[in-house]
């Protein structure tokens, strides 16, 4: 146990200042008034939903979550269900075996709702294309979508900024 | 070496009397493909059981511009010493059919399945003929394997073949067990935490899992039929996103695969960097895996130590290689990235410096009884279930089979190295995370020693296609397990095929036996111990 703690205490806190964002976040929808944004801010909840993602997303998402960058400190923080969260945060091309799933997902969470749609292929299906018989669409072309952010895998500085500009008033 | 044709499967077969030709249009002739009848094929699966080779892949392909009307199915073989070898049957193009080989190869049935699916490709004797990848609500008629079938077809929207209020799983017959306090739970495909979709039905007797069955394809985005029209440079790009986690490993298999074709030597400075970048690959996942499993049994310093051990490789990826996934870092011909004196020293301190952290972790891990308790001795995989598998990679390593592309293969880099791969064999969570820290070790050992031997030289070599028809194969020890991707050339360097085949295919049914009798609270570590991929497995 000694070592444990030992270790805790030589690695001290490693979280830093929110960097440059490498890729942008676009706001689409106007869909919540900012009244309702500005609730969230302080204690926003998240279900992640991979739609289709080659993991790449997930992994810079978890990542997100490590010391260095430490989401949770924004008062942002990842839920096991829709249930009980106010943000979808969607990768992925949708395939035609998740469009279901997705779409019972955005039903199973409660308004108002925000959807953020991370990654490249979540915005436009990238390398794997729209034209592909796999493939559903894009996340906005299955359910609505608030706030898009740019990347192959967006970094998680672009992934925090995402989240965080999606709540902004 | 991979000039020498390899004849010793095909002597072994004709002792049987089945007769073979050796095909003069695949490469390397070291990994040789062979034309069988197709009567004789599940002899040759037998026959290839009975010489304890493993069970590699098996994948179907229509026949390009060059080669009128035909649909071939393939299967491949590995034998510890005498390496691999494909076999080839021509099928009935209208109705094709193929025996089952499951009898000899359980691990065959999912492949012969998506077989199914995506060719129409009638299995005799397949025990489980359920959809596999094709959900219920595709068209029974629509294979979009074949070439008639263009990749951009529009499929009917999903809501016009479900009933309303049906879920997708409904039609789907999951294994019934039925019994006195059995009970049936569904996961997924969305879980609960930051993972892939998939769905699994459990079912349990109180806390212990009685039997657990994957269901899977929801991440099926026609990755094989995206790869034919594209030219080898331009596939690189898809394949480092097969897998997100396994960027380099897939893209290294591609490349690979279509340099064997195109009998192509890639620069010595090219294939070092490979070899580091892919073990700097091994080395990030394994300790994000470690902290995952620690994290699922409660342990959470363990994951954050791990986890900022992973953030502190994936800058320096982005510094020096330009992502921080390691994605479009290698393309057919080389690679896309360079290290100068400075870049070298700094990596080779880095690789030093996590490989010490890790066993200094390591040593707080063993000592530290609450997560030993909950790893050791659950979810075990027997060694014959392992060897029956013929599983993979770390998982098949914890379980007594010892595949090695690196040491069997031998492929440059890895030619000149020492490959040492641990060797477990009580299979369990503990054992899985025991090779896991020692290929860490190992795998640092590596880079440090590649780095000393960079020779100066080029980075890439022109990638000039072959012939139209020419095919090309090989296996690569990705971090997962070994890769096994086969490339076919049509006219003017477009790929017209490429099969790929993720470890995690086998290792899947690995997770299954897994977990039998295993409490269902220790799923999550247990699949994590796996972590296989959703998306190598569905393409
Ligand atoms: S955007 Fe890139 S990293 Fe993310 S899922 Fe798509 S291919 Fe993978």
């Amino acid at each position: 146990m000694i070592r444990l703690f030992t270790k805790i205490i030589k690695t001290g806190n490693r979280t830093e200042a929110l960097g440059k964002a490498d890729h942008a976040t676009e706001l689409l929808g106007e869909q919540l008034s900012s009244a309702i944004r500005k609730k969230f801010q302080g204690s926003l909840a998240i279900r992640e939903v991979d739609a289709g993602s080659c993991n790449g997303c997930e992994l810079e998402i978890i990542a997100a979550n490590n010391c260095y960058y430490d989401l949770e400190r924004f008062g942002v923080h990842f839920v096991p269900s829709p249930r009980f969260a106010d943000m979808l945060l969607v990768t992925g091309p949708v395939t035609r075996n998740m469009e279901t799933a997705l779409k019972m997902t955005y039903e199973a969470t409660p308004g108002p709702k925000l959807v953020v749609a991370a990654g490249d292929c979540a915005i436009n299906c990238g390398v794997f294309g729209k034209d592909n018989y796999a493939i559903a669409g894009s996340v906005a072309d299955i359910i609505p979508v608030d706030a898009i952010i740019h990347g192959c895998p967006p970094t998680p500085t672009d992934i925090i900024r995402g989240i965080l500009q999606a709540i902004e008033t | 070496m991979i000039h020498e044709a390899n004849t010793w499967f095909a002597e072994c077969l004709s002792d049987h009397g089945i007769f073979t030709r050796y095909l003069e249009d695949h490469h390397p002739a070291a990994m040789s493909c062979l034309e069988v009848r197709r009567l004789d094929w599940a002899n040759v699966a037998e026959e290839a059981r009975r010489k304890n080779m493993r069970f590699v892949s098996l994948w179907a392909a229509e026949a390009g511009s060059h080669d009128k009307k035909a649909l071939y199915a393939y299967m491949a073989f590995a034998h510890l010493e005498h390496r691999h070898v494909l076999l080839r049957t021509d099928l009935n193009e209208k109705d094709p059919s193929l025996p089952d080989i499951s009898g000899h190869y359980i691990s065959s049935v999912r492949m012969e399945r998506s077989l199914q699916d995506m060719f129409g490709i009638r299995v005799e004797g397949l025990p489980d003929t359920r959809q596999w990848l094709k959900h219920e609500h595709w068209p029974e008629d629509v294979h979009p394997m074949r070439t008639t079938f263009p990749v951009d077809t529009r499929m009917p929207p999903v809501e016009d073949a479900l009933s309303a209020g049906d879920l997708p799983e409904t039609g789907y017959a999951f294994i019934k067990a039925e019994g006195d306090g059995i009970y049936e739970y569904p996961v997924g495909p969305v879980h609960a935490g930051i993972i892939e979709p998939g769905h699994f039905r459990f079912h349990a007797v109180g806390e212990k899992i009685l039997n657990m069955e994957e269901r899977f394809g929801y991440v099926h985005k026609g990755i094989e039929k995206r790869f034919e029209g594209l030219t080898a440079v331009e596939g690189a790009r898809l394949a480092s996103r097969i897998s997100g986690d396994s960027a380099v490993a897939h893209a290294w298999a591609f490349a690979q695969t279509c340099e064997y074709a195109a009998y192509l030597d890639v620069p010595e400075r090219a294939v070092i960097l490979r070899g580091i970048l892919c073990e700097r690959e091994r080395i990030a996942n394994h300790i994000g895996d470690i902290g995952g499993v620690c994290n699922d049994g409660g342990f959470a310093f363990m994951n954050v130590q791990m986890q900022r051990l992973r953030e502190e490789m994936a800058r320096m990826h982005k510094d020096l290689f330009g992502h921080r996934l390691l994605m479009d870092t290698i393309i057919p011909g080389g690679v896309t990235c360079d290290l100068n004196a400075d870049e070298q020293q700094r990596l080779a301190q880095q690789t030093s410096a996590i490989a010490r952290e890790v066993e200094e972790l390591r040593t707080i891990y063993a000592d530290h009884p609450g997560i030993q308790e909950r790893v050791i001795g659950s979810g075990s995989v027997s060694i014959e279930d392992a060897i029956s598998i013929g599983l993979l990679g770390y998982a098949g390593r914890a379980s007594g089979v010892y595949a090695d592309e690196r040491i069997e293969e031998a492929y440059p880099p890895y030619d000149r190295l020492d490959v040492r791969a641990p060797r477990g064999e009580l299979g369990d969570v503990a054992t899985r995370v025991w090779v896991r820290f020692e290929e860490v070790a190992e795998s640092s050992r590596l880079v440090l020693a590649l780095l000393k031997d960079l020779p100066e030289g080029s980075l890439q070599t022109e990638f000039i296609a072959p012939e139209a028809g020419t095919s090309g194969f090989d296996a690569i020890e990705g971090w997962r397990g070994e890769i096994a991707a086969w490339v076919r050339f049509g006219e003017n360097g477009i790929i017209d095929r490429y099969a790929v085949r993720d470890p995690s295919e086998i290792n899947w049914l690995g997770l299954e036996l897994a977990v039998r009798e295993v409490p269902v609270p220790d799923f999550p570590l247990n699949n994590k111990s796996f972590n296989c991929s959703y998306s190598g497995n569905d393409l």
